[in-house]
Parts: C-alpha cells; structure tokens; sequence
C-alpha cells in the first residue's frame, strides 16, 4: 500500500505572507475589545458588589444577558442588527470590537465581583479601624489585592476572547480566519493553510500566557 | 477632641445591639476614663467583641447612647462623620492581625499617617521605624508580613495601630491566635503600653496578664455587665454566681 503524505509544507510556509496581514485586525480586535471590556468589567463588577439594590440589578441583567448569548449572535446583532435600529451601518472593524467588549465585560464584572468578594472582611475592618475612609480602604487595602487574585482569571479571559474574534470572519473584517479563507479561495490548500492559521492564534496565546505569568510571579512577590 | 483628664473617653449609655433576632448587647452601661485599662472578660459568644467593635463603630447599635472621645456615635450607624474622627483617635488590634499582606511591614504602619494624617512620607518612616524599635521589631521593615511569625505580625498591628497616635487602644484577643511560646512577647508590649498610661480596652483569656494589668475588670454574660471591680476583688471574691462558675472553669486550666 502507498502511504500519501499529503501536507505540503512549501504550501503552509507559502501562506504566511497572505495570513501575516490578519495578525494586527486580530490583535486590534482582540485588545481593543478587551480594553474596553475591562472597563466595562469593572463597574458592572463593583456596581454588583454594591450595597444599594438598585445599582445591582443592572449589574445582574447585564452579565446574565451577555454571558447568556453566544457572542457570534451578539456580533451578527451589532453588525446587521442594531443599524436597522439606527439608519446607519457600522463598520466590521466597530462591531468586532464591541462585540468583545460587551462579552468579555460581563465575564470581567464577574472576575471582578469575584476578586473584591475574596478579601477577608478584616482587611476592611482593619483599614476603617485606622481611620481610612471606605473609598481608601478600598484604593490601598482591597483593590491591590483583589487586582492580584484577578490576573490569572483575566488572563484567561483574555485568551477566550483572542479565540473568539476567529468568529467574526462571518461579518468579513480581515482577521486571521478571514485572510486564510481569502487566500483558500484561489489555493484550495485549506489544510495547510488553516494549520498556520491555528499556529498564528498558538503563538498570539502563547506570548500572552507568558507575559501574563510573568506578571503573576512579580505580582506574587509581595504576598 | 477631649483633654479633659476626668472626663470620660468613653461612654456607654444603655446600649443596645441586635443581630436580626439575637439580642447581642443588653443596656450596657460603660464609662472608661483615659490611662485606665479595662479588660472584658467571659464566655464564648458573650459579647465581647461585640462590645469593642461598637465602640469604634465596626458595629453599629439599635439603642442607647454613645460618646467616643467626645463625639456622638449615633445608632444603625448615622454618624459618619463622627464615625471616621473618631476611628482615626482610636487604634484596634485584632486576633487575626489584619495586617496588609500586600504591604512591607513599613508601608503596612505608615498608610494611614500618610494617607489619613497627610504626614509626609519621611515623618511617617520615622515614626514607624520607632514603633518597631519600641515592639521589638528590627531589621524586618522591608518584609512583607507573611515572611514573619505570628507574634511578630502581631506587634507589626500594634505598632502599626500606635502610629496614629490614638488616645485609645481596642483589643479584641490579641494573643488568641498565636502559638503559645508567642503570646508572651506580644503580651509584653502590651503591658509596656499600658505603663506609659495608654487608655486600653482589652478582651482577652489571659488572666494572668488581667490581673496584672488591669485597673477594672469587667465580666460579660450572654450580652449584660453582669459584674466588675478591681482584678484583686473580681478574681478573688467574684460576687456573682456567673462569675464564679465562669471563673472556676477557666482558672482551672
Ligand atoms: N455578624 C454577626 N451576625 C450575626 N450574629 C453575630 C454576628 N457577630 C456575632 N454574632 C453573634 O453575637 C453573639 C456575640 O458575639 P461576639 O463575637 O461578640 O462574642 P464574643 O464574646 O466575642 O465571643 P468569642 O469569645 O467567641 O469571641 C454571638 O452569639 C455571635 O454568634
Ligand atoms: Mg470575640
């Protein structure tokens, strides 16, 4: 029997000028969003932790409504939906990046109800106990080390939401999963293609993941 | 602010305090004067961090009257203002420590002298630097309060506490949650507070150090002042028969 080996590796390596110019639209996505998710993440975040009810429902309709939807319906909603709302298109580039805002945020808002609820109430008590207002204590006492406890959870968030935007070649904003379709299109070289393709998101994670510990470890290094 | 050296620094008037249904304090009824050291004793759920934590308003009560250091702590809390003066006049020491784990022990006692003092940074080193001289805490400025012993994170919370300057000093079982061969240490610099005329409230099961102490002794049961006096006549001729059986079961051991 004639065993075929058929991946060529001339093909995959032939792609990655092709696929190189989606890195940025992928990573302009992906951080843009999450910048503004982790805004987003905080105050609904805190605003949940509140002590006035009606500051935290809100907060609770918010994560339930966009942690509850896919995030591909939530784009195809911002991108064909919402101009019929407002008599004017929104470019792909707009709605890929809010579609990561407004999803990545409500999984934030949790990380940061999360982070904030795991500081034992002594630390509070002991900052109020020394005559620090409620907003200082929670500038210098809780918030570091909530900030702490969250970096893990928000790296991985970050590595969801990176995966997520390989969604978004469905509204054609020119990430990674867009150019290696373009490029199939006239190849029909789709396994080695989508193989570079998956190494490019590998190496985008990776690099993240690293940082990331790095940032842990010297984080760490006051507890 | 109060000088006033026979004016009390605090005073309880018929306080009340309820956890939903649970009738926690019950017309509690206390006067401290500054530079004496009262120390609460009693039972398990008694009251008595109940007791101190109102009177710096980690607590709030439902009825009653209470001055603090000449300001009004009105109940459910309303006094905020009041609330935080006074709390910057008061220092608490806890039995968990509560120090900053994010903190070096020097950031740890000059954060609120900077912050709610607005000392600068050099008089607020040079402050903590003497406190941790005064609890036996040196060469460990720069570490961080998980790299210590238990009785070293606590003498780090007193000074800490201390660096306010307060006119009064809460503690709620200091030496509770140490090691035995720690609890003297602390307790030490305990008691050489207290000899430089710090007004002190002091839970505590150390009755030893009671004894010694303490001007006034003060027995709590199930949320009522059920008797004090003198360490000397408390200890040795306890007229209650709560006070008696308590007193018998931790003397005994
Ligand atoms: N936050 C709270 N919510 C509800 N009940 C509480 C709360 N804190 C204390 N209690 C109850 O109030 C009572 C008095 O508690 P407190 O902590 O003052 O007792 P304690 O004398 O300090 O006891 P211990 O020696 O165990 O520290 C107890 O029955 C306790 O269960
Ligand atoms: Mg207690």
């Amino acid at each position: 029997m004639e065993i075929t080996f058929q991946f060529d590796w001339a093909a995959a390596f032939g792609s990655i000028p092709h696929l190189l110019p989606g890195v940025p639209w992928t990573l302009l996505i992906s951080f843009g969003g999450l910048a503004i998710g982790f805004f987003i993440g905080i105050l609904f975040g805190l605003l949940r932790i509140s002590p006035l009810r009606w500051l935290r429902w809100p907060a609770i309709v918010y994560v339930e409504v966009f942690r509850g939807t896919p995030i591909l319906v939530q784009v195809l909603f911002i991108f064909y939906g919402l101009p019929q709302l407002l008599g004017s298109p929104i470019n792909a580039l707009t709605a890929g990046i809010a579609a990561i805002a407004v999803n990545s945020g409500a999984y934030i808002s949790e990380i940061v109800r999360g982070g904030v609820q795991s500081i034992e109430r002594g630390q509070r008590e002991a900052s109020l106990s020394l005559g620090l207002s409620r907003s200082q204590a929670f500038r210098y006492v809780i918030w570091p080390q909530a900030f702490r406890r969250m970096i893990p959870p928000l790296g991985n968030q970050g590595i969801i939401s990176i995966k997520d935007t390989s969604l978004f070649s469905v509204i054609g904003v020119g990430e990674l999963v867009r150019q290696g379709q373009i490029y199939i299109a006239t190849t029909f070289t789709a396994l080695e293609v989508y193989f570079m393709v998956a190494l490019m998101y590998l190496v985008i994670t990776w690099t993240l993941s690293i940082l990331l510990r790095q940032l842990e470890r010297r984080g760490l290094a006051g507890q | 602010m109060n000088d006033d050296a026979t004016q009390p620094i605090v005073r309880m008037q018929a306080l009340n305090k309820h956890f939903g249904n649970l009738h926690v304090l019950k017309d509690i009824d206390l006067e401290i004067v500054p530079g004496e050291v009262v120390v609460v004793i009693g039972a398990s759920g008694s009251g008595k961090s109940t007791l101190i934590r109102c009177i710096n308003g980690l607590e709030e009560y439902q009825l009653g009257k209470l001055e603090v250091d000449g300001s009004q702590l009105l109940p459910f809390g309303k006094s905020n203002r009041a609330l935080q003066r006074i709390r910057t006049e008061v220092g608490m020491v806890f039995q968990q420590f509560n120090l900053f784990p994010h903190l070096s022990v020097v950031d740890n006692i000059t954060l609120a002298p900077m912050k709610v003092r607005g000392w600068s940074r050099a008089d607020a080193l040079e402050t903590a630097n003497r406190l941790l001289e005064r609890v036996g805490i040196t060469d460990q400025a720069h570490k961080y309060p998980a790299q210590l012993s238990g009785g070293q994170q606590q003498r780090v919370a007193l000074a800490r506490a201390l660096a306010m300057e307060p006119r009064l000093m809460l503690f709620d079982e200091p030496t509770s949650a140490l090691d035995p061969e720690m609890i003297g240490e602390v307790l030490d610099a305990m008691r050489e507070l207290a000899k430089e005329g710090m007004t002190m409230v002091i839970v505590t099961h150390e009755m030893g150090f009671a004894r010694e102490v303490a001007d006034r002794v003060i027995f709590i049961h199930q949320g009522e002042i059920t008797e004090q006096g003198e360490p000397e006549s408390l200890f040795d001729n306890p007229q209650h028969e709560r006070t008696q059986s308590f007193l018998s079961r931790v003397l005994t051991h």
